[in-house]
């Protein structure tokens, strides 16, 4: 029970002061008292007693604070002494402290930010049973190694034969992406929502657990069985409202009845935030498309087992693909199978950005404790007199330097404290902002989160204080006294320290200034690409059409052709056609094809082109232009349809140097097959699909085919602003058919955006950074000419007395200034390649030694250099002799 | 450092400084502290009996200065060796009574044995 009772009044001491303060006096004056009465008591009056007394007793307040040291809390009395002398030290002077929070809240705060979601989307295992045993395994194309993904989707034909014939992991589940028109039996308000096919097992091998209901069973997962579906926890409570008795009833997809089985958990959001219901991987496949070997677009997810490491079983799994390689040669079957963490590839394009705008922040908070650090210096400056004094009067070094560190970590626990409010939204912001960031639904601020802050906050307290605090503190008092008298020469050290200090600021900036050119040169090259279209006045409207009814090739081509015909009949629309996707708005798939007239191949070099689908008005109204042959005609349809349109890509990959017109390919590896065999009719112009990619070789096919399996697209051109006939076009689709949803409703100018949103996210986040870390380091410069012209008042007056012309100080300053500047320039520049070619690989249109990034970005640095130093020089040029001579 | 050449230091400060006037670092604790939990082994007593206790029995020679004392029982107390209550003194007013714990004596008997060690070795020392 002993240490119980030291710790209750080791505590008392520290909460009840007061009282136990009050305690001491009593017993002291009651010692006193007694002392006074034995005096009185041996004869001497009570006057007398009572001076004898108390020259006995010495200096009570003393006397107390001997008595309270051994209450062992004097370090805290000596930690709140030090902290008022900081308060009250930054409060004097609130122009400085202001900047310096205000600087060092902005740096904390976009680190701490970055720091979250770096943490939540690169450090944080998967949310998954054992994630560390998770792989996704990929077919690989020996050709695609150097450059290209070499991480192929794989075929539901060639997955299903992994899984039954290999016994290198644990177990093997698919899934790929779908869409499904959802709408109610009452009328609901129809949607189109993302959706997800995964085998039955892949909820198991995750380690996922239902909160209502099951998962699929393995019956339900073949062709032919029954219609179920598991709902996403956000899909659930938006469409249904949370209702636990949604488990066993229907709901209508593509017009079908579901079966909703379960319910998935609220953290379980995989692949994406958009995916809103599973259903079973065989779901809708016939058991032909379930054998596909040479239709690529599952992803496959493996659990590896215990003691096979990840290289055997790949390994296993890639001998069995290159049978399967072998046995449909001439197919486009990969000869091999790739695998990599399930983490790994789920970050794979965030990566780079990510960490390269963590380095971003932390460059800033780097030039922001330099800058703190500089104007410490200056402060130190100004007040070595009042440290010598007190050096003088018997203050330690280590009091000394205490002291002003306290005032530094006071300085950084206030912006800390601002800057994690500042996290939070940042925070917040960022996960909004990011499109398609992974596990963005992971991102939040928690106690490490705090924890890290504080570890920043004691990093840069240590690095904008101490460095200064040292400089000040480190000379002999006598040192510091002369010194202060005489101030023409003394403090070249110090002026020299902040030299270097801004040296190093001046290089970091110049590397994220760099950084932030070559980003936004990509950024500009991407947004002016040229798609092959003009792109304006055009609208585009995606709708998909339910396969059930519109099953019949007459159906949807009535629908089509009746839609048409309505929009064409709005005032205002020039012309209107149909496709399935536009330039810029994505792959959409492809197909391999044959050349009659050169129908051998080697394997995996067989003809390739994009699939698209284009009606007779589609090329006008978006404006690619006719090359040879003609568009699509109003006779190309259904049984007259074996037409198809090529690009001038295709041409000059697979014909080059011929005619083309009249010719005929086979799409697919048959080469009899008469149904797939087309005849080409035209040549148009190359399109983008997507900006910032290569074109690539394109078969259009006619919309009157009456084809369903695609989703179609209506393009419009409109007089004025395209937007303005989105709501006119989609009343004329509900005209026709009140149940069918609206996908899309888009200019061309919106598509190249929504894919370059994250470019933009990123270049203005970094060019924010550099252009602070700009001002930053400008202002830094400007404090340190403003300080050593100061210093050096008293030489300039010399000068000038002495006949040196105003002209000649000016470039005196200048060039004290300009020193640091250039030396940090060349740091930086060097700094700036290395950052180019470790950036490479988000960069469009430019490379990691452009140059004329580097000279702007250097002519930047310079001006806002030059703007610094001016005042500082003009001032320094305009000193009177005579009064700087007075001053001292 | 040794607890031997401790004491060494606190004899040392005390016979030098026992005279001058509310030095309150003369006393280390650590010759004080025996001293107190000494007299207060026979019965509990508030601050001022002790140092005049000590004065006492001392014949004079050892003056226990306040600025000594009261930190040292501060510490003392600190340490688990005593405890403090407010009681009522033979003239009827409040004062603060210390007594000794149950460590506080075995932590007498310890201090106690190393003194007789050391005075034992210095008599050695200066008397041969």
């Amino acid at each position: 029970m002993r240490w119980f009772d030291r710790a209750r009044r080791t505590l008392a001491t520290l909460f009840r002061r007061e009282r136990e303060t009050a305690r001491l006096d009593e017993e002291m004056r009651f010692h006193l008292e007694q002392e006074i009465a034995e005096r009185v008591g041996r004869g001497a009056s009570p006057e007398e007693a009572r001076r004898g007394a108390l020259r006995g007793f010495g200096n009570p307040a003393l006397l107390r604070d001997e008595a309270r040291r051994g209450w062992s809390w004097g370090w805290v009395e000596t930690l709140a002494r030090d902290v008022k002398y900081a308060a009250r030290g930054l409060r004097r002077s609130p122009g400085f402290s202001i900047t310096a929070i205000a600087v060092m809240a902005l740096c904390i705060g976009s680190t701490t930010a970055l720091f979250t979601v770096v943490r939540a989307v690169l450090l944080d295992p998967l949310p998954f049973r054992d994630p560390n045993h998770l792989v996704m395994v990929y077919e690989h194309w020996r050709g695609n190694l150097g450059g290209g993904n070499p991480y192929n989707p794989v075929a539901p034909g060639d997955f299903l034969e992994w899984r039954k014939s290999t016994h290198g992991f644990e177990d093997m589940a698919s899934y790929h992406s779908t869409n499904f028109n959802v709408s109610g039996d009452h009328g609901e308000l129809p949607e189109v929502v993302k959706a997800q096919q995964g085998t039955w097992n892949f909820f198991s091998l995750l380690g996922v657990e239902p909160v209502l209901g099951r998962t699929f069973r393995e019956e339900e997962d073949r062709v032919g069985g029954d219609h179920v579906a598991m709902l996403t926890w956000s899909f659930f409570q938006r469409r249904f409202g949370g209702d636990p008795s949604i488990v066993g009833r229907t709901v209508q997809l593509d017009l079908k009845a579901y079966t909703i089985v379960g319910v998935l958990p609220k953290w379980f959001v995989y692949p994406d935030a958009r995916s809103q219901l599973w259903v079973p991987y065989a779901d809708g496949k016939t058991a032909e498309k379930l054998g596909e070997h040479d239709n690529h677009y599952p992803l496959v997810v493996a659990r590896m087992k215990p003691g096979v490491s990840l290289k055997t079983a790949t390994k296993e799994v890639s001998a069995l693909q290159y049978r399967m390689h072998m046995e449909y040669v001439g197919r486009p079957v990969a000869e091999d199978a790739m695998s990599r963490p399930m983490i790994d590839d789920l970050v794979e394009d965030v990566k780079t950005p990510l960490l390269m705008m963590m380095a971003a922040v932390a460059c800033m908070l780097l030039i922001g404790c330099l800058n703190v650090s500089n104007l410490l210096v200056a402060r130190g400056a100004a007040r070595q007199k009042e440290m010598a004094i007190r050096g003088a009067l018997g203050a330690g070094r280590i009091a000394l330097l205490r002291e002003q560190m306290t005032e530094t970590m006071l300085l950084c626990v206030t912006s800390g404290g601002l800057g994690l409010l500042l996290a939070l939204a940042g925070t917040a912001w960022l996960r909004v902002h990011w499109h398609g960031l992974p596990r963005a639904e992971s991102v939040h601020v928690d106690g490490a989160i705090v924890l890290f802050t504080f570890g920043v906050i004691c990093v840069a307290a240590v690095l904008a204080g101490l460095l200064p605090a040292l400089s000040s503190t480190q000379k002999g008092i006598l040192g510091a006294l002369k010194d202060s008298s005489r101030s023409a020469g003394g403090s070249v050290s110090r002026a020299r320290l902040r030299k270097v200090l801004l040296s190093v600021e001046i290089a970091l900036t110049v590397v994220l200034l760099i950084a932030a050119g070559l980003l936004l040169k990509s950024f500009v090259q991407l947004r002016t690409t040229d798609l092959g279209i003009p792109g304006d006045h055009v609208l585009t409207v995606a709708y998909s059409l339910p396969k059930d009814q519109y099953s019949k090739p007459e159906q949807n081509i009535t629908f089509s052709e009746s839609l048409l015909e309505r929009v064409r009949r709005i005032p205002g629309v020039e012309s209107a056609g149909m496709g399935s996707t536009v330039p810029g708005a994505g792959w959409d798939g492809d197909q391999v094809f044959i050349i009659p007239e050169r129908p051998n191949y080697e394997s995996n070099k067989q003809p390739d082109a994009m699939t698209r689908y284009a009606d007779p008005a589609y090329f006008k109204t978006l404006g690619i232009p006719l090359i040879a042959g003609r568009v699509f005609t109003e006779h190309d349809r259904l049984d007259q349809s074996n037409k198809v349109i090529v690009t001038e890509e295709l041409v000059k990959r697979y014909y080059p140097n011929e005619s083309v017109i009249g010719r005929t390919i086979v799409m697919g590896t048959e080469i009899t097959n008469k149904k797939r065999t087309y005849e080409i009719v035209g040549v148009v112009g190359n399109t983008l699909w997507r900006v910032g990619e290569q074109t690539k070789a394109t078969t259009y096919f006619p919309v009157l085919s009456g084809d369903n399996t695609y989703r179609r697209t209506l393009v419009v051109h409109t007089s004025g602003d395209p937007l303005s006939y989105a709501i006119p076009i989609q009343k004329e689709i509900a005209a026709l058919d009140p149940r069918l949803p609206v996908v899309d409703v888009l200019t061309i100018p919106q598509i190249v955006g929504e894919s370059t949103v994250n470019q933009s996210l990123t270049t203005s986040l970094v060019l924010a950074f550099a252009a602070l870390s700009l001002i930053l380091a400008g202002v830094g410069l400007y404090g340190v000419l403003s300080y050593v012209v100061t210093q050096r008042v008293t030489e300039i007056g010399i000068r000038m007395a002495l006949g040196a012309q105003r002209g000649q100080v000016l470039g005196m300053v200048l060039r004290d200034g300009m020193g640091p500047v250039v030396a940090g320039l060349a740091v930086g520049v060097a700094g700036g390649v290395a950052v180019g070619y470790v950036i490479r690989s988000l960069l469009y249109g430019t490379k990691p030694m452009d140059p004329m990034v580097f000279v702007v970005m250097v002519a930047t640095l310079l001006l806002v250099a030059a703007m610094a130093s001016a005042a500082p020089a003009w001032r320094a040029s305009s000193v009177n002799p005579i009064e700087a001579l007075r001053t001292e | 450092m040794h607890p031997a050449y401790a004491y060494l230091d606190d004899l040392h400060s005390t016979s030098v400084d026992k005279h001058s006037m509310g030095r309150p670092n003369d006393l280390v604790q650590g010759t004080l502290g025996l001293l107190i939990l000494k007299t207060l082994s026979l019965e509990p007593k508030h601050g001022w009996a002790i140092a005049k206790r000590i004065q006492q029995i001392s014949n004079d020679v050892l003056q226990v200065q306040q600025g000594s004392l009261y930190p040292a029982l501060q510490r003392l107390e600190q340490q688990g060796w005593i405890r403090s209550k407010w009681a009522e003194t033979e003239t009827g007013r409040q004062a603060r009574f210390y007594s000794l714990t149950p460590a506080g004596q075995a932590q007498l008997e310890k201090e106690r044995e190393m003194w007789s060690r050391l005075s034992a070795a210095i008599d050695l020392v200066v008397e041969s």
